[in-house]
């Protein structure tokens, strides 16, 4: 029986409730949750997988072969397995849950929830990659018009969306480099690869996998990667240039096409890294500039979801001079039965870069966004990045402390690298520190790709997907911990104070009699525990 | 040129909301900017595209959008509309539902890099993936997913190239052509690959032979895959070992993990690294972009230093009874040292990682047990009852199978025919290996009645 409520005069005051402040009143979920081994008892079930038939009989199993002990796994029964990671993933922030502009480089941008109904379909999800053709002629077709999206958006002649992800299209470009001057005999004297410090770590890193000897281009004074030290490092030992436009720092590099003449006289090849190809969709394409290859990230500027650090996808796009190198198979479409099928006989291709032709969800997540947005779309979602990132461009430079290096004056494409070198000048606070403390706002903050060429640096990248109000909440948050910073230092200092845990002791992670990378390795080294569970 | 302040926008687009007029207005006022164009001042105008992209009109909504990629997915017959015994590297196993449930969550599937105090349970659930990939390999180090198994075998011999400071990888098993391809490819600037041909009757490595390559000298690993890409679990895995080390080579081995729960772990016969592809433990086919691949070794510091992939290792907060996660030497990676790091680390397949874990745990041991001998079993049926057929051979008699297992056609059709004739019938399987040679797959999923229809559709097509 409900009480009734006799009608009580109440003031206006009193039934006022307060707006909500500035800033908002966040703390993150933290459920104190074990860690799994801790969980569960002996004989629980997870799953119940189908028994084996008695009547069919147990091969026999050479003795060697045989395992001597049961894995120590977890016994949980299912609840319990799906509580602990339903606590876990409440203890993780997400981009759906925050203005996630702190982690500039990245591209975190939306990712439609329609895209993912699609990939968790068994028309997708329970296709093998070895059925035959005529059983998966949407999901290549989904391959093939992807790539000529990309054809077009990049300007190049042929694509391969094979690639694990952005590194291993760098890798596969780089691949792709290699062999095509080992087929014109080149391949023992072109030896070097240019990149710039403002390209991501994996340039440089792909082509030393490769083989290369890498040389790295350092900013000039305004902070365009330098011409005169390109010149003097350009030979007959180049093989390519490897260069991010914009770059990390979100400064467009004007001269480009002369990097790429430069470089092409040498008779180097020029990559494209479109990591930061976001806020230049539609406006301007690797083979305008010049380039013989490309590679996007999909998962960045296409819209896949991060997934944790990947699965992602990448996508390389070359001149028809580089196609016969492509990875195998490539997808290809009879023009008379309006057929796909996969062509494997490529003699010059660099061969398989992952097994079968691609991370597939995320290529028909990555087609499906492109075919929403269109020529028109793609063009907006450029342009309102670049507005968004000049718009908390102009906020952001008016927080005390922060500075905005290089190209003084200049505008910034799709992401700024700011500096908080006159903050920590003046208070001893790191960017690490204002990262920690933003965690207490419910947001995401990273510092910046080492090395810290720009002094306590923060990179910020506010994609298309964030609205005016979002840019003001994360402007205003950093104005907060600035604020902070200069009046109540010690509360930055000892920041987060609403996350799930407090600031990690990292000294164990580096020192080899402590490190953990297991829960074995934690109870043998650490509990000083003999044996196994 | 379309100048950007003249470009119409009729509507927002939903994944675009300043393209407001008004708002987009309003903030270009605010900056004190004419037009975006102001933003683009440093793109030369020679390099400008001075038209659209030519691109098909867009699906302008959410329906359209869905109607279109309906159309498309119609093109494909899944492997739960056909029988399918596929498998070769794809496998097609159950996926528990939980699994799907996690790395659905918004959290997990668009979180990213953050750190361990926002993102703290994607460090939890990553470094608990470790841990019970630990167990089940029974090592101490598993590092964060890579790209996959092809990726993990040719890192796992760049690994013991690095630390032998050798050149020769000797490849002891039947090796799927595809992996080759990537191993040879991936350490080709530093090692030359041989590959040791199997014998021909037993299909298992061929112990002489293998012998013989290391005589020669600067061997820096033998590597083996189990189930071999003919599907055979090799007795000789143990002896190979002992030929590695007697050479002063590394062992490697490429497992499936899903064999564990019966199988003896790589490391419990003598492999100094361990890898593979973790799509078996609750991955979706895909079409083959459900891959993600592990390396394991022992805690030893020389071992660890030559991982380029992330390792996150568990260590105290500032208070007592929380645990804290963080990246394990991450001075050895790329992110921190460029071309000086190891390989290179970036964006590669940790929800992937996740899942697994939420497999492992949910299976358990029992599970784990449970599932390998039923796989056993089905596969052990599946090669006896297609030896019966007549027309068709079950090569390698005696080996252990998991699996995967190959049958050749005596009769004069090709693998090719009798595959297209299956498909017909409503059966994927039979994926050619040669000319008269095919391979075929079966897992959990499997009934032993599935197992006789295939047989007897063998039986009417094979001549």
């Amino acid at each position: 029986m409900t009480a009734s409520h006799a009608p009580v005069s109440v003031s206006p005051e009193e039934a006022r409730i307060a707006g909500k402040p500035r800033l908002r009143r966040f703390q993150q979920a933290s459920w104190d949750e074990k860690l799994i081994f801790e969980l569960g008892s002996p004989g629980e079930r997870g799953v119940l997988v189908p028994a084996a038939d008695p009547s069919l009989g147990m091969p026999a199993i050479p003795a060697a072969l045989r395992r001597a002990e049961p894995p120590a796994l977890p016994e949980m029964s299912q609840q319990q397995v799906l509580r602990h990671y339903l606590r876990l993933s409440q203890e993780n922030l997400g981009a759906d849950l925050n203005i996630d502009v702190g982690q500039g480089t990245c591209t975190m941008k939306y990712s439609p929830k329609v895209n993912d109904q699609f990939v968790r379909d068994p028309r997708i999800a329970a296709l093998h990659p070895l059925q035959d053709e005529d059983t998966v002629q949407g999901v290549l077709g989904i391959i093939h018009s992807l790539e000529q999206l990309l054809k077009e958006i990049s300007g190049m002649d042929r694509v391969s969306l094979q690639p694990g992800a952005g590194s291993a299209a760098i890798y596969t470009n780089v691949a792709m480099i290699r062999a095509y001057f080992a087929a014109r005999g080149e391949g023992e004297q072109r030896d070097e690869v240019i990149t710039t410090i403002f390209s991501h770590p994996s340039n440089a890193a792909c082509a030393k996998t490769a083989g290369f000897k890498v040389i790295t281009l350092h900013p000039d004074a305004d902070g365009y990667p330098d011409i005169e030290a390109l010149r003097a490092a350009v030979g007959p030992r180049t093989a390519a240039l490897l260069i991010t436009n914009p770059e990390d720092t979100g400064i467009y590099n004007p001269r480009i096409e002369e990097f790429v003449r430069i470089v092409h006289e040498a008779g180097g090849l020029c990559s494209y890294d479109q990591a930061n190809a976001n806020g230049i969709l539609g406006i301007t394409r690797a083979r305008d500039a010049g380039f013989d290859l490309c590679h996007f990230n999909l998962h960045k500027t296409f819209s896949t979801p991060h997934a944790c650090g990947g699965p992602a996808a990448g996508a390389c796009a070359v001149t028809e001079e580089l196609a016969p190198y492509l990875p195998r198979p490539t997808v290809e479409l009879d023009p008379e039965t309006g057929a796909y099928r996969l062509d494997d006989d490529r003699p010059e291709s660099v061969g398989k870069m992952r097994p079968f032709y691609g991370v597939v969800p995320n290529l028909v997540r990555a087609y499906a966004w492109i075919m929403s947005l269109g020529a028109e779309g793609l063009r907006a979602a450029a342009e309102t990045a670049v507005l968004n990132n000049n718009y908390l461009l102009h906020k952001v430079r008016q927080i005390p402390g922060v500075s905005v290096p290089y190209a003084a004056g200049r505008p910034r494409v799709e992401q700024v690298r700011y500096s908080w070198e006159k903050l920590h000048e003046d208070t001893g606070l790191h960017s690490e520190d204002i990262g920690l403390r933003a965690a207490d706002f419910g947001t995401h903050y990273w510092t910046s790709h080492h090395p810290y060429v720009v002094p306590e640096p923060m990179t910020l990248e506010p994609t298309e997907s964030y609205t005016r109000a979002d840019l003001d909440e994360y402007a205003a948050i950093l104005a907060e911990i600035a604020r902070e910073a200069y009046e109540d230092p010690e509360t930055v200092r000892t920041a987060p104070h609403r996350s799930t845990i407090h600031r990690v002791r990292p000294q164990a992670l580096d020192d080899p009699a402590t490190w953990a990378v297991s829960w074995r390795a934690y109870r043998r080294k650490v509990l000083g525990e003999a044996g196994r569970r | 040129m379309t100048s950007p302040q003249d470009s119409v926008h009729p509507y927002a687009h939903p994944y675009i909301p300043n393209a407001v007029p008004a708002v987009r207005q309003a903030m270009l006022e605010e900056i004190g900017a004419t037009g975006v164009e102001d933003f683009y001042a440093d793109i030369p105008d020679g390099i400008r595209l001075h038209r659209p992209l030519d691109l098909p009109a867009p699906l302008r909504s959410e329906a359209e959008l869905t109607r279109h990629m309906e159309e498309l997915l119609a093109r494909n017959t899944s492997t739960r509309q056909a029988l399918s015994f596929l498998g070769s590297g794809c496998y097609q196993h159950h996926v528990p539902a939980v699994v799907d449930e996690v790395v659905n969550r918004s959290e997990f599937l668009t979180a990213y890099a953050g750190e361990p105090y926002e993102d703290h349970g994607r460090f939890q659930a990553l470094w608990e993936y470790q841990s019970m990939m630990a167990e089940l390999l029974d090592v101490e180090i598993v590092n964060v997913p890579v790209y996959d198994g092809f990726q993990a075998s040719g890192t796992a011999l760049r690994m013991a190239g690095r630390i032998t400071g050798r050149r020769r990888v000797l490849v002891a098993t039947a090796i799927d052509t595809d992996k080759l391809s990537r191993i040879r490819d991936y350490v080709r600037p530093d090692h030359e690959v041989t590959v040791v041909p199997v014998d021909p009757e037993t299909g298992c490595a061929d112990l002489e032979a293998v012998r013989e390559a290391l005589a020669a000298g600067d061997t820096a690993a033998v590597y083996a895959d189990t189930p071999s890409a003919l599907g055979i679990v090799d007795e000789a895995l143990p002896r190979l070992a002992e030929l590695a080390h007697d050479a002063g080579a590394l062992y490697v081995v490429g497992c499936n993990p899903l064999t564990l729960g019966v199988l003896a772990p790589p490391s419990a016969y003598g492999a100094d690294i361990a890898c593979g592809d973790i799509q078996p433990l609750g991955l979706h086919q895909s079409f083959g972009g459900g891959n993600a691949g592990f390396i394991a070794t022992r805690d030893e510091e020389r071992l660890v230093a030559e991982y380029p992939s992330r390792l996150f290792g568990l260590v105290p907060t500032t208070v007592e009874g929380e645990y804290g996660f963080g990246d394990v030497a991450y001075e050895r990676t790329s992110f921190a040292l460029r071309e000086e790091g190891k390989e290179w680390v970036g964006t590669a397949a940790a929800l992937h990682g996740i899942g697994a874990g939420v497999y492992l745990a949910l299976m358990g041991p029992q599970g784990m047990r449970e599932i390998g001998e039923t796989i056993l079993s089905l596969t052990a049926y599946a090669r006896r009852c297609l030896a019966e057929v007549p027309g068709i051979e079950v090569p390698y008699g005696d080996a252990l199978h998991f699996a995967d297992f190959t049958i050749r056609y005596t009769g004069g059709r090709t693998a090719a025919e009798i595959r297209a004739e299956l498909k017909e019938r409503g059966i994927f399987g039979g994926t050619p290996t040669g000319t008269h040679e095919a391979s075929f797959c079966v897992t959990e999923v499997h009934t032993r009645s599935d197992i006789d229809r295939l047989a007897a559709t063998l039986k009417e097509i094979v001549k």
